[in-house]
């Protein structure tokens, strides 16, 4: 209990700062409430450097070291979002104070906004560092439960709404999909934490085969998180839930349910683990059978639809769908051997992917936040349209080359970060035997072309509309902070593929694989195995040991 | 420190030619736009500098070597999946690297009056391009040469966006996407060759000389599948019949020393793809599908070279000429003998500067009339008779007039084909009657069907250059009452151009002209040097291809003892011919596969 309580302290600080951000949000001192952001700050860095000093600490599955990972990265990107989000919540009340209206802490939602952001980020290191089935469920809730809220929160117009009741209505059904997959893995071994879990499959494959309710199980949970992750079948929401809420809020969907997602899919398959197959490297048959279609069909529908869109946030939904099914590929091909390098390790792979991909998505969201649409009336909404970024990296160049990097770093155009994400998954998925996948991936790469193309040369080659009848398009109002978060985006998707060698290392280590024994001998003549009793229900009994 | 000793390591300092223009590239992007004389001379200084550079690795290189690089100083990038900055030289590279870098203040010198608006993002991108096309010759890694290979995209698609004629948006896109999809493929198969060298050596590396040490060692099924996924990938570059369709309208609408720079080098990087890699690693599927892809450059020849007959856009004639020669190119290298492929190389070298050389000819008569129809302009030579002399030499070079340098080449490279077909004349006391004949499956009925190209390549050339340059004068009219757009840019030009060409746009030429003429009348000190990387290449397919000693035994086409001759045989024959008594000095490292 002690170490597991050490583990959870970067949750815990965060949860702490939560509590304080929600009181200070409703404070009636303007510079008061104006430290919230600041005080989320602080915390994600307190957070941040508490997983990485208690970096030794490992839970007990069979990937042990996944909540220092996921922790570390949370905690960064969470930092990188942050001033993206600012303006988002309160702006007409806090007009309306400034106009000499009293502050009615009743109407507003700075505080709520700030720390459902941290409440969400806390669920995402609690799905990195769950090892029981319940603890899983109620991570992947607290992750999502806040950003329903941060959804119809995002704007005060009635898409907003809309998407945020469309969002909630959807994510029930999720959770209600893979809480009964859970409930089904329960049922098939007798336990809801992990490695008892692992230990009773491991059991059922040595005796023969696994339970067929234990692989309906899986199936289902990942079913469910599919939702998470935005991977067909359960991707219809993204584009509506994207476009309906603000860039900043949007930005923050793209990363945050999908993190949590993949690493409740990892979780989820090191249950059976990749001990299958005729190389004992693979997931078993039927769950590899549902995996390669999900993935397959992911990217291409992805692809194939952000190609046929005109809203800017759609195409980046519409990207991060195809994205969830490149890092598919690397959840198939799971860990390799216990050696594995990192370019066979596929959840290494997906893990340095992740944190690629959010570096690179949060670019374009970030682009998006900092400009608004002012139209002929006076009217004023985000800047949306894919004709509303014309000519932008001559207007402004900072916001359009963010746009363009972020864009050719997503295709994956060497040398950037997106191309050296891709490369593991290439070489994983080539390692694991999934050839013609890897071919799937390499020809989505290439339809993605067209879209990111797009979008860099809109911003790039372009000229700005000069009709006196359109749009004007202007920097938003706290276009200053929110274009930092650009800008680190800009850095990263730069600096780290220099570096690559750095997160690198970080995911080989969050990747590691270490199965339960009698995992891996699972071949028919090995069935007289006798599979270790969990290390909780082994009897403490040291007859060598000297006495006192 | 010595001066000579400084020279030295600065000429052996290979990424020195990548990152000359790079920074003379960030110095044009910081420099103010309104000093158009100031991003010109920037320009200038970024792609003669990389010139002086080459100078220093002529006078260092040692040509004795082959392809055995001079340098592989490397730095570690990405230490984990194996990926380093490594660079090398050898011989290939060096006259590859050598066109890049001649072509680049060429390019830059020819641009002074065709570009006149956002001066600083052509100069800097093109700066780019010269950097990325160097890198991709120069580089000995995988995963670096990947990065140059896509990365040459970029600035080519910037340049025939922004500065490309009409239909230079759709133009610009088909371009990139058609590359693009080619090459992912092409990085899967690049991947699986790694994947697998990983599996037999538990080593992840991206080296090209590791990987090509190993590649032939996998299953002739295996080969055949990386075959076709680095072709995907080179094919389109080249571009090889059914997939070219991207260049006749990327070359039309690009700007002058956009397609001077495509035509010259960029469609090299597809042949010398083909020659590295495929050729390198997978030497058993080459001798297998030789005939399928003679097949396809002899279509590519003929096709492309009747399309071009029925063009009435002189610039698109041209681009499909290159699509009709870069045919011979492949079947070169497809001959798969040191012939085909010395032929094939130098054919590299030639096309680059007759074809380079016609699309700036091209370029020059456009800025004065501004159209390229053959149906609208005419007898030139009345009014141009400079231009008009340039016109004919380059037309006349390009179709392989004997004595200048088209001609050496595709001579080569029909040779090679023709004697690629040795061992079907088996007789009862030896296995070839033909001399110089090689084994192979391609033989004298390839060459006379490529032969035939010959015939068109003249007809739509001379039909061309009868047209342009002799017909009856026509001259367009209409632009002194201007064509909207881009009417105001013809006047300036008008004040800026002479009738006939400039004293600069002479400079430009003269190079050029001298160059084809010395190739084309005394190209020995070329076809020497490039025997031995030749000679390596073969043997290492001779040894690992499916020929007639490496084929199984139930094969009827084995035949037994047909151990090929080897490089190390061969000098070893040569010295002992020619001097007796000594040892020559160049078979010491002259043999890859002797020293194992």
């Amino acid at each position: 209990m002690d170490s597991k309580l050490t583990l959870l302290w970067p949750e815990i600080a965060l949860f702490i700062t939560t509590c304080c951000v929600m009181i200070l949000g409703q404070s009636k001192h303007k510079d008061s409430r104006n430290l919230a952001p600041w005080l989320c700050a602080i915390g994600l860095c307190i957070s941040g450097f508490l997983a990485w000093h208690f970096r030794g600490v490992t839970v007990q599955t069979s990937l042990p070291h996944l909540p220092y990972y996921g922790k570390i990265i949370v905690a960064l990107i969470g930092l990188a979002m942050l001033p993206m989000m600012a303006g988002s919540a309160d702006r007409d009340l806090e007009a309306a104070v400034d106009n000499g209206r009293p502050f009615d802490a009743l109407r507003s939602t700075r505080g709520e906004f700030y720390s459902f952001f941290l409440f969400s980020l806390s669920g995402l290191m609690l799905c990195a560092s769950a090892d029981d089935l319940i603890f899983l469920f109620l991570a992947l809730e607290l992750t999502s439960l806040p950003t329903y809220v941060m959804v119809a929160l995002s704007t005060a117009r009635n898409r907003s709404m809309e998407a945020g009741v469309k969002y909630f209505f959807l994510g029930a059904m999720g959770a209600a999909v893979f809480l009964y997959g859970f409930a089904l893995i329960y049922g098939a071994s007798g336990s809801t934490n992990f490695d008892k879990i692992a230990h009773a499959f491991a059991t059922q494959v040595a005796n023969g085969g696994l339970n067929h309710m234990a692989l309906l199980g899986v199936v289902v949970a990942i079913l469910g998180v599919c939702f998470k992750i935005a991977a067909v079948p359960m991707h219809f929401y993204t584009p509506d839930v994207y476009q309906g809420s603000s860039a900043s809020v949007a930005g923050f969907l793209a990363f945050v349910p999908k993190a949590a997602g993949f690493f409740a899919i990892l979780l989820i398959c090191s249950l059976v683990g990749w001990g299958f197959g005729d190389e004992h490297t693979h997931l078993p048959a039927a769950l590899r059978t549902m995996l390669w279609v999900i993935a397959a069909v992911t990217m291409t529908v992805g692809n194939v639809l952000a190609i046929m869109q005109h809203s800017v946030k759609r195409i980046l939904a519409y990207s991060s769908i195809a994205h969830s099914g490149y890092m598919l590929v690397g959840v198939l091909a799971g860990p390799g051997d216990q050696h594995a390098p990192f370019t066979r390790n596929g959840i290494a792979a997906v893990l340095f992917y992740l944190a690629s991909y959010a570096i690179m998505t949060l670019g374009g969201f970030a682009v998006l936040a900092s400009l608004q649409r002012k139209k002929a009336d006076g009217s004023v909404e985000e800047a949306d349209d894919i004709d509303d970024l014309r000519g932008l990296a001559l207007t402004r160049p900072l916001l359009g080359w963010t746009m363009v990097l972020s864009s050719m770093g997503l295709l994956g155009l060497p040398p950037l970060l997106g191309f050296l994400g891709k490369v593991p998954l290439f070489t994983a998925g080539i390692g694991a035997g999934e050839i013609s996948l890897v071919i799937v991936l390499g020809i989505n790469s290439a339809i993605a072309a067209y879209y990111y193309l797009r979008l860099a040369y809109t911003c790039f080659i372009e000229q700005p509309e000069t009709l006196p009848s359109a749009p004007k398009i202007e920097t938003s109002e706290f276009y200053k902070a929110r274009r930092l978060t650009g800008v680190i985006s800009m850095a990263g998707v730069v600096l780290l593929a220099l570096g690559a060698g750095y997160l690198a290392d970080l995911a080989q280590i969050g990747g590691t694989f270490s199965p339960v024994r009698g995992f891996r001998t699972a071949t028919p003549e090995a069935k007289e195995i006798k599979i270790e009793a969990p290390p909780a229900a082994a009897p403490v009994h040291a007859p060598d040991a000297p006495n006192g | 420190m010595d001066i000579s000793e400084l020279m030295h390591q600065l000429a052996y300092s290979l990424p020195v030619g990548i990152i000359i223009p790079l920074v003379f590239a960030a110095l044009i992007a910081v420099s103010p736009s309104s000093n158009a004389k100031r991003i010109r001379a920037l320009a200038l200084a970024g792609t003669l500098l990389p010139f002086l550079w080459y100078g220093l690795q002529l006078a260092v290189f040692d040509w004795s070597r082959g392809n055995y690089d001079v340098n592989s100083g490397e730095t570690a990038w990405f230490a984990q999946i194996g990926l380093k900055f490594s660079f090398g030289m050898d011989t290939i590279s060096m006259l590859l690297v050598g066109l890049t870098v001649l072509l680049g203040p060429i390019c830059i010198l020819c641009s002074y009056t065709a570009i006149t608006e956002r001066l600083k993002t052509y100069y800097s991108w093109f700066l780019v391009l010269q950097a990325a096309m160097t890198g991709v010759f120069l580089a000995r890694d995988l995963i670096l040469f990947y990065t140059f290979f896509e990365f040459t995209l970029v600035p080519l698609y910037i340049l025939i966006n922004l500065y490309g004629s009409t239909n230079r948006k759709q133009a610009a896109t088909k371009f990139f996407l058609y590359t693009f999809t080619g090459s992912i493929i092409a990085l899967t198969g690049l991947l699986y060759v790694v994947f697998q060298h990983h599996t037999a050596t538990h080593v992840w590396s991206f080296d090209l000389k590791v990987l090509e040490n190993y590649a032939h060692t996998m299953s002739f099924q295996e080969q055949k599948w990386v075959f076709w996924a680095l072709l995907a990938g080179f094919a389109v570059k080249v571009p090889l019949f059914p997939v070219h369709t991207w260049l006749p309208l990327a070359h039309t609408e690009a700007p002058t020393a956009g397609s001077v720079i495509l035509a010259g080098v960029l469609l090299k990087l597809g042949t010398y793809g083909i020659l590295r890699f495929v050729l390198g690693f997978c030497p058993a599927a080459c001798t297998y599908f030789a005939p399928t892809l003679a097949v396809l450059s002899i279509i590519g020849i003929v096709y492309a070279g009747l399309i071009c007959w029925v063009q009435t856009d002189v610039k698109k004639l041209v681009a499909y000429s290159s699509v009709s020669h870069l045919g011979y190119c492949v079947l070169g290298l497809f001959a798969l003998n040191s012939v085909g492929i010395t032929g094939s190389i130098l054919y590299m070298i030639n096309h680059g500067l007759s074809t380079g050389a016609l699309f700036l000819l091209i370029g020059m008569m456009y800025e004065r009339y501004h159209t390229r129809s053959l149906k609208e302009i005419g007898g030139l030579a009345r009014v141009m008779p400079i231009w008009a002399s340039f016109m004919v030499f380059f037309a006349m070079a390009s179709v392989g007039l004997p004595g200048l340098n088209g001609f050496i080449s595709e001579l080569f490279c029909m040779l090679g084909t023709f004697q690629a077909g040795g061992v079907q004349w088996k007789t009862g006391t030896g296995l070839t009657v033909l001399p110089g004949a090689t084994w192979g499956e391609l033989g004298p009925w390839y060459a006379l069907a490529a032969g035939s190209g010959v015939i068109v390549t003249a007809m739509y050339l001379l039909f061309m250059l009868g047209k342009i340059v002799w017909g009856p004068l026509m001259e367009p009219g209409g632009h002194d009452h201007g064509h909207g757009h881009g009417a105001h840019a013809v006047d300036a030009h008008a004040s800026v151009l002479p009738k006939d060409l400039s004293r600069r746009e002479i400079g430009i030429l003269i190079p050029l002209a001298v160059l084809c003429l010395v190739l084309g009348v005394y190209p020995t000190p070329l076809l020497k040097v490039l025997e031995l990387p030749a000679q390596t290449i073969t043997n290492n397919i001779d040894r690992h291809g499916r020929t007639p000693a490496n084929l199984p035994t139930d094969d009827p086409r084995f035949v037994k003892g047909a151990e090929p001759e080897t490089i190390q045989d061969k000098m070893r024959r040569r010295a002992a011919e020619a001097a007796p008594a000594t040892t020559p000095h160049a078979s010491d490292h002259a043999t890859p596969e002797g020293k194992h």
